[in-house]
């Protein structure tokens, strides 16, 4: 019933709405052209010194692990046992691991590894926690109640935990085990915001008006509270996707996430460690390129939080 | 709803032919909403014609059950909480109730469309005016999008919304609150409905925008011979525009008249008092008149006739029998006992 207290709430709704439509309408003429709700978050993303650090950052991360020969001609896998910890050499700028490998080569290599899990869980995870929260969210009920509950038991385990528990199990170890793993247990944040943001998004008026216009339940869902929910799982979406790339360095660091003859971080990491006090160079620099790549995605994360959400500033 | 409550004895032959048997018929509709606190009986037993081309205003304060009556014939009740308990709506003679969900959607948007309150928040923020328009084409006439752009600005011309041409790729909030409720209007029309139901469509918009508003109604309605229902709480709007005024108090109708006769000799206590209530330009300075009390919890309603906690009249028997809604001479009816004496004046306030 959309008549209880209207009295009271129209009048500051409608002056609200009005100095909205004054704003946009000018704004609009200035700029000779309509804003929607996602071109108005990139004009705002555009001037946001924030997410063009950031998403810059990403796209030389993204170009490294595509065309990392672009960066280096020097292969990470030829090593020279002589050369063991050494300093930096010509050719060299990030000298040499225990093995002689090239540190430099092997931070560049090491991307692909990093970018591709985080991407593939990520994609996967909004995959099945936006389908599973927006079933929940738009039929509620039984079948919502007892996806929740699902959810909420998949919530309850500590991912880490999992991951080492599913990966140990396993015979063999490769990119994917590894996004399985994470994907597994990485669900449920996604499916909560998803069905959290579909229940609000379903009680809005146009949804009923839209079935009130004869709009079917898949058409509703599809076309109406979907492209009105996405803006939360974007944005967690975003900030988890530099969780992930943390976790499979964990993993790999724990020496059960990639196989050692992948190039990654983690597993470049760990190598580090035994010779830390003798060359911790060796160290730095993957720890600081995975540090940045997160760093790149939690900003870019809080920057389309703030351009989706301008109430969250 | 549940299938065994629907009236199956309703003749469910479309009746053809005669121009002038009713587009809708409301009769004895009951919708109830079981929530934790109890079940709230929202509309007990409303019984309503709409002829075509009439106009029909519901009228009644918040609660009364008139945005749920235009919920359950238009089918998009909450179900749960609300339930359609008893009744029938038959569109044209179809009892619409009854029909599965797949062809009721059909009635939604094509024979029956709704413009609702707040304009602003029934229109999508993602989606461009003219998508929103066009959409009625694509889903229900299978139009190409081209298609369905080139109907949106003829009918965003039809509801005068000026250059419209250059405005159809525009967002909701872009709009003024009175061209938004065009947009709804534009919406609504779209595929030429026999029935529009307009839920209170011009309470967010100020007193001249109203004006023009209805004044858009009242002429579109003219052209298309569409029957309207209006929902509304202000007596103001509806005064100049509605050929016929049900009176809601608590879920029931509580009188029924044409717009002229209702307003200068009202048949229930309830709509007199209401009337009363309306500020006088002659009155200025005097304390507002107003209704004592609180209209009763949906859940809780008083035995009897459900005003006469606050009727100044009630005697004895309005707490003991449910007065039912009876004839009234002059194409009218009231749901008092005491219609007689409060036609006439010869009642004393208590």
């Amino acid at each position: 019933m959309p008549d209880p207290s209207s009295k009271t709430v129209m009048p500051s709704q409608d002056a609200s709405a009005a100095a909205l439509t004054l704003g946009a309408s000018s704004e609009s003429k200035s700029l000779g052209k309509p804003r929607s709700l996602w071109s108005d978050a990139w004009h705002d993303l555009r001037r946001n010194p924030t997410f063009v650090i950031s998403a810059l950052l990403i796209l030389f991360l993204i170009l490294v692990a595509v065309f990392p020969s672009l960066f280096t001609s020097t292969d990470p896998k030829r090593c020279d046992l002589i050369m063991g910890n050494n300093g930096r050499a010509p050719g060299h700028p990030f000298g040499f691991d225990r093995q002689g490998c090239d540190v430099y080569a092997r931070v560049i290599y090491g991307a692909r590894a990093s970018v591709t899990v985080g991407i593939l869980v990520t994609s996967g995870v909004v995959l099945i926690g936006g389908f599973i929260g927006a079933i929940a969210g738009f039929y509620g009920g039984a079948a919502g109640s007892l996806l929740s509950r699902l959810t909420d038991m998949f919530f309850a385990i500590p991912i880490l935990l999992f991951a080492i528990v599913f990966l140990s199990g396993f015979p063999f170890r490769n990119i994917w085990t590894v996004v399985a793993a994470i994907m597994l247990v990485g669900w449920p944040s996604v499916a909560r915001i998803m069905r959290g943001s579909v229940i609000s998004v379903k009680e809005s008026d146009f949804v009923t008006a839209a079935r009130a216009l004869g709009a079917s339940d898949m058409r509703i869902l599809a076309r109406h509270i979907l492209p009105n929910a996405i803006a939360p799982v974007i944005v967690v979406a975003t900030i988890s996707l530099g969780l992930f790339i943390v976790l499979e360095a964990t993993l790999s660091y724990l020496g059960i996430g990639l196989p050692g003859s992948t190039v990654s971080w983690g597993g470049d990491i760990n190598d580090a460690q035994a010779s830390l006090r003798t060359a911790p160079h060796v160290l730095l620099y993957p720890s600081v390129a995975l540090s940045i790549t997160v760093l790149a995605f939690m900003l870019l994360g809080d920057a389309v939080r703030d351009a989706l959400d301008p109430k969250l500033r | 709803m549940s299938q065994d409550t629907i009236n199956t004895t309703a003749d469910n032959r479309p009746h053809d032919g005669d121009p002038n048997a009713p587009v809708l018929e409301v009769e004895n509709l009951h919708v109830e909403f079981r929530t934790r606190d109890g079940v709230a009986k929202a509309v007990t037993g409303v019984t309503f014609d709409l002829l075509p081309g009439e106009t029909l205003a519901i009228l009644g304060e918040s609660g009364s059950g008139k945005s749920v009556t235009a919920q359950a014939i238009m089918g998009i009740l909450d179900t749960p909480p609300g339930f359609v308990t008893q009744g029938s709506v038959r569109f044209r003679g179809v009892d619409i109730q009854a029909l599965p969900e797949k062809e009721r959607r059909r009635y939604r948007g094509e024979k029956i469309a709704m413009i609702f309150q707040d304009a602003l928040s029934s229109l999508n923020p993602v989606y461009s005016v003219g998508y929103q328009i066009g959409e009625m084409f694509r889903v229900h006439r299978g139009a190409s999008r081209a298609d369905a752009k080139t109907k949106a600005i003829e009918l965003m011309d039809r509801v005068h919304i000026p250059a419209a041409r250059q405005r159809v790729n525009d967002y909701p909030h872009q709009f003024s609150g009175g061209m938004r409720q065009r947009i709804m209007i534009a919406i609504a029309l779209s595929l030429d409905p026999d029935i529009i139901i307009a839920d209170e469509p011009t309470t967010a918009l100020d007193v001249t925008v109203q004006a023009q508003v209805m004044q858009l109604l009242a002429d579109l309605q003219a052209e298309s011979k569409m029957g309207l229902i209006l929902i509304t709480h202000d007596l103001g709007v509806v005064a100049d525009v509605a050929d016929k005024i049900s009176v809601m108090y608590a879920g029931r109708l509580i009188e029924q008249a044409r717009s002229l006769d209702l307003y200068s000799n009202p048949a229930h206590p309830y709509t007199e008092r209401l009337l009363a209530a309306i500020p006088r330009v002659d009155m200025k300075g005097q304390e507002l008149y107003t209704i004592k009390g609180i209209p009763p919890n949906l859940t809780d309603i008083p035995a009897g006739c459900a005003f006469h906690p606050r009727c100044p009249y009630a005697q004895s028997i309005c707490s003991e029998k449910t007065p039912p809604l009876e004839v009234v001479p002059g194409d009218r009816r009231s749901a008092c006992h005491f219609w007689k004496e409060v036609l006439d004046g010869s009642l004393q306030i208590r």
